[in-house]
């Protein structure tokens, strides 16, 4: 039974990687109805950013709020620079974009940092609280920062002037701009967010995983799927989903099918929750009006 | 008699004697050879899954250019075309093909990866092209009956699986084996090894086999798997990212078997340090490369003059990667390949040189370690020395095991 | 109007004779290069030619009628192993392989098109994705290995010219997969052409007024998913015989990623589209290698925004224009 629940806490670990990555690809798609590929490339581009800073003798705290910034900045240049351009196109052509998008940053990354394996330090204490042996104590504050980064994002779409204006940006660009609403920043302010998102995210995730310039590529998939299933346009649902993925995935390659086959087994499951639950857990169901 | 009558044939066949001798110092040249250049071919994968181990590709560029800057091999430079396949087959077809019919190179140096290298196998044996010393421990290389022109480098994955059974089966005989392995040509080419070295005892002794594949974020799930399963001995066939977080977790859960790590992610500076080098004592290994980042070669005049090129050659790259004094050791072989050559430089006497290394001796193999080929021994490194990890460094122990 | 009057003055031949010779240059072209070229640059075309069909397939299902897919890499690498398998163990000649890929690939794609009529746009995108990732171990996975070769792979040996014709084995594949290829793209026009590209454009754009009006969404949606799936998974089995080798990890979702930034940057709701996708597959990432050695993929992703950003509709799209456009200016002029 031990091994049970160690599983369940490993897959909670995973799972909140998940979550965080998919709590970006939430804000993103939330802002602009368009699923950023480009997302994990760039939380690890910025763990890099994080990593110089640590490594020039930054302290931590201050490096993980300085590249917080820096990120929020370049999301917000990345936005106004490179996807204004192709506002209007074809869905699929912003699409090739951000798959461009995320070549470049993968390429660059390999390039300036090399692939050998770096570590990167956790803010948290190493040793196990109160003897808890199922998650580590960087587990343990990943999830929590993860959760903190969810209540902070739901408050501000929810309460704030700001969150609504940028939901209303994203739904109906027309309607928005005719009360004023700067369309265009809301856009960039979306970016930036979830770069910031990402970024916290590659932080937190980076002292489990190693950094190096391919740490997100397998990660994206989950993410996705988990924001998917938790419904593309709710910050708690993403979050819930990572964690339902990591935990479904540890548990059926543990006890169902083995490894060889855990993710065919998790993905098939998940689509078909969404053939059941075409919007997901807690996503909301599109009525179009013919 | 006249004079002349001998005089005439005399002068033919003197004639004839005189010019005969210089075609006997001649030079003989293969495609992309001249007076002042040899273009070799290289697919690595510098893109993609595997792009970690372009460090490789790169090391040996390094090294060339310095054998370059130093006057070349018999006044020749070394052109190394190196091109990237990103680690599909598909494209290391397309990029040898280049290589070879449009670029001409006399031969192919250094693949990487199994299912890359046996995508251009045929091709190259084929059209009797030179595909030598591949990045790859897989044992089918090593099969000059069949295929005379593939030749790999490094000890096989099978050879070295079997030390580690031999030392289960010396050490630990009623050991509980878990083993992780890379669901890939390479981690199965390790489980065989182990298989085959356990004989008849493999089937009770392996109690759980689990694998990960390498777009997966961490092998944790696999670590509680193993612990599970009651192993007290582990066999880790992992590559460095997931050997790091295998070390690090199963320390972590409580769980301290006998660790077994293979050769390929045992670099102290790049695996153990992240994983935190007290969650590592006690692993054993083998090697048959100086470690870079182990302080017990601090003093060793090889490493001295390896640290040296690496700053001067590779200035932002880190020596704590294995694959830096991998990749020098290859290109070393190469040299001396090319300089045993002389002005033969044809693909036939190239390959002839490869298949005849007697008792080489390079600044970067364990003291005790050469390279030794011969045309019907197509594996020039089967020596490895089991080595565990004391918290610190690698100790070497034992004796060099293999031919 | 007086332009007008111009152009209806000329007769049908007239009219039609610039296209005509246009399509016999193309014609030539085709037919003489393997000859002018060495064997691995004609290799190179068979590739851009297996890649145009299996983008042919994309364009059909995600072009003409919107279902996204991320995964088609999966469908060509059935092709690939139902072809290699089929070789190497039961010896089968590599023409007849083909059929047997067609098959397969349609019953596949059908039925995952069953059960995706259910899921739209992001939906859709991830099922297909997972179903590209899924490949690789599907194809590793150790119950299988007796007949897939499991990570080794399967080696295949490539065809000679048959009845002695004076083609290299490189040439005689490249005509082969041109006949093929020009079959395929015939068949393709004439069904998108006519009714069924209708009802497939129409269910992509108003799927609501399309049902309204007859058009039986689910058999169309899921037939073309079938259809589309056949298509990549010749192109599949073509591709194995040339590169002569399949192997699991060759068929990873990067190469479902690379069939649809083919096909967009080609023009995906067209026909020629996948020409210029195939084209793009085979050659910029070594322009974009030759540009730099040490960060070519960054200079491919250049290459990718940079191409949204001047022709956003694809290369035919640009083409259109660039042609209207010339057209234009030589009336003025003319």
């Amino acid at each position: 039974m031990n091994i049970f629940w160690e599983q369940v806490g490993s897959g909670l670990v995973t799972g909140g990687i998940y979550a965080s990555v998919a709590l970006a690809l939430v804000m993103i798609y939330q802002a602009t109805h368009q699923v950023n590929f480009a997302q994990g490339e760039m939380a690890m581009f910025s763990t890099y950013l994080a990593w110089s800073m640590i490594h020039a003798g930054l302290p931590y705290w201050v490096a993980f709020a300085l590249t917080v910034l820096i990120s929020f900045i370049g999301g917000i240049v990345i936005e106004r620079v490179i996807i204004r351009p192709v506002e209007n196109a074809p869905v699929l052509s912003v699409v090739v974009v951000f798959i461009g998008l995320l070549v470049i940053f993968n390429s660059l990354a390999g390039w300036i940092y090399t692939y050998t394996l770096k570590s990167f330090p956790s803010p948290f204490p190493s040793q196990p609280l109160f003897g808890f042996r199922y998650v580590s104590p960087h587990g343990i504050g990943a999830i929590g920062v993860t959760l903190v980064v969810l209540v902070l994002l739901y408050a501000f779409f929810r309460f704030t002037p700001l969150g609504l204006a940028m939901r209303a940006a994203a739904q109906n660009p027309a309607s928005a701009r005719l009360v004023g609403i700067r369309v265009g920043w809301m856009l960039a302010l979306g970016w930036g967010l979830a770069a910031a998102i990402g970024s916290v995210a590659g932080m937190m995730v980076a002292p489990i995983v190693y950094l190096d310039p391919n740490m997100m590529s397998g990660v994206l998939l989950y993410a996705f799927a988990a924001a998917l299933l938790g419904g593309i346009d709710s910050p708690g649902g993403a979050v819930l989903g990572g964690f339902i993925v990591g935990v479904l995935e540890n548990l059926v390659g543990a006890y169902v099918i083995g490894n060889d086959l855990k993710l065919s087994l998790a993905l098939v499951l998940i689509v078909g929750v969404l053939i059941v639950k075409p919007a997901g857990l807690f996503g909301r169901a599109l009525v179009t009006r013919v | 008699m006249s004079f002349k009558k001998v005089l005439t044939p005399a002068a033919v066949a003197i004639g004839l004697v005189v010019s005969a001798a210089p075609a006997v110092a001649a030079k003989h040249y293969g495609p992309g050879v001249t007076d002042t250049e040899i273009k070799i071919g290289q697919t690595m994968p510098y893109s993609g899954p595997a792009s970690a181990y372009g460090q490789i590709g790169k090391a040996e560029a390094a090294y060339i250019k310095m054998v370059n800057e130093e006057g070349g091999i018999n006044g020749r430079k070394i052109v190394l075309m190196s091109l990237d396949d990103g680690y599909s087959p598909p494209k290391t077809v397309e990029q040898t093909r280049k290589l070879v019919e449009e670029d001409q190179v006399l031969f192919m140096f250094g693949g990487l990866g199994t299912p890359t290298s046996t995508a251009v196998h045929k091709y190259l044996n084929a059209k009797k092209v030179p595909q030598l010393f591949l990045a790859t421990g897989a044992t089918k290389w090593g099969d000059p009956k069949h295929f005379h022109w593939t030749m790999g480098w490094q000890p096989s994955y099978q050879q070295e699986a079997k030390i580690y059974a031999a030392d289960i089966l010396k050490n630990h005989p009623h050991a509980k084996i878990g083993v992780l392995y890379q669901n890939d040509d390479y981690g199965k080419d390790y489980l065989k090894g182990l298989v085959d070295g356990l004989g008849a005892k493999a089937k009770t002794m392996i109690v759980k086999e689990v694998s990960y594949e390498t777009s997966e974020p961490t092998v944790d799930s696999q670590i509680v798997q193993l612990k599970g399963s009651g192993a007290d001995v582990f066999v880790n066939i992992t590559t460095p990212k997931f050997a790091a977080q295998a070390i690090r977790q199963a320390y972590d859960i409580g769980w301290h078997p006998v660790q077994y790590l293979n050769n390929v992610s045992n670099s102290t500076g790049a695996v153990l340090k992240p994983a935190g080098l007290e969650k590592a004592k006690g692993v054993i290994s083998t090697a048959y490369i100086k470690d870079a980042s182990d302080k017990q070669w601090d003093n060793d005049a090889d490493m001295i003059k390896f640290q040296a090129w690496m700053k001067k050659y590779m200035p932002n790259d880190d020596p704590a990667n294995n694959f830096n004094p991998y990749g020098y050791t290859v290109a070393q072989t190469l040299v001396h390949v090319l300089k045993a050559c002389g002005d033969d430089l044809t693909r036939a006497n190239v390959m002839k040189q490869a298949a005849s290394i007697h008792h080489l001796k390079l600044p970067m193999l364990l003291p005790g370690i050469t390279i030794n080929t011969s045309p019907t021994d197509y594996y020039p490194l089967e020596q490895l020395q089991l080595e565990r990890f004391d918290g610190q460094n690698w100790e070497l122990y034992g004796n060099i095991m293999g031919k | 109007m007086m332009e007008a009057n111009a152009t209806a003055a000329l007769s049908p031949a007239k009219r039609l004779t610039p296209r005509l010779a246009a399509w016999a240059a193309l014609a030539v072209v085709a037919c003489g290069l393997p000859f002018a070229v060495t064997g691995y640059h004609t290799f190179q075309l068979t590739m851009v030619l297996v890649y145009s069909i299996a983008l042919l397939g994309l364009n059909m299902l995600t072009g003409y009628n919107g279902q996204i897919s991320l995964g088609h890499g999966a469908f060509y690498a059935l092709g690939a192993y139902t072809a290699a398998i089929l070789m190497n163990s039961l010896n089968v000649p590599y023409w007849a392989t083909l059929p047997a890929s067609a098959a397969v690939c349609l019953v596949a794609g059908f039925l995952f098109g069953l059960p995706a009529l259910r899921l739209e746009g992001l939906y859709l995108a991830l099922a297909t994705f997972a179903l590209g990732v899924t490949m690789p171990p599907l194809l590793k996975y150790k119950h299988f290995d007796a007949i897939t070769g499991g990570s080794q792979g399967i080696v295949i040996i490539k065809p000679d010219a048959p009845f002695g014709l004076p083609l290299t084995g490189d040439q005689w594949l490249y005509f082969f997969t041109l006949a093929i290829a020009v079959v395929l793209f015939v068949l393709a026009r004439n069904l998108l052409r006519g009714r069924v590209g209708r009802a497939l454009v129409a269910i992509r754009d108003h799927p609501i007024a399309a049902e309204a009006m007859g058009v039986n969404s689910s058999i169309y949606k899921s037939l073309t998913f079938g259809v589309s799936a056949m298509y990549t998974g010749i192109a599949g089995a073509l591709g194995a015989i040339a590169v002569q080798f399949v192997a699991p990890d060759s068929f990873d979702i990067f190469l479902s990623i690379s069939f649809l930034v083919g096909s967009v940057i080609g023009g995906i709701s067209s026909i020629a589209g996948a020409v210029f996708g195939g084209v793009f597959i085979v050659f910029v990432p070594n322009i974009a290698s030759q540009i730099s050695k040490a960060a070519p993929w960054a200079i491919y992703g250049v290459f990718l925004i940079g191409f949204m950003y001047l022709m956003p509709g694809g290369v035919v799209a640009f083409l259109r224009v660039a042609t209207a456009w010339a057209r234009r200016c030589f009336r003025k002029a003319g």
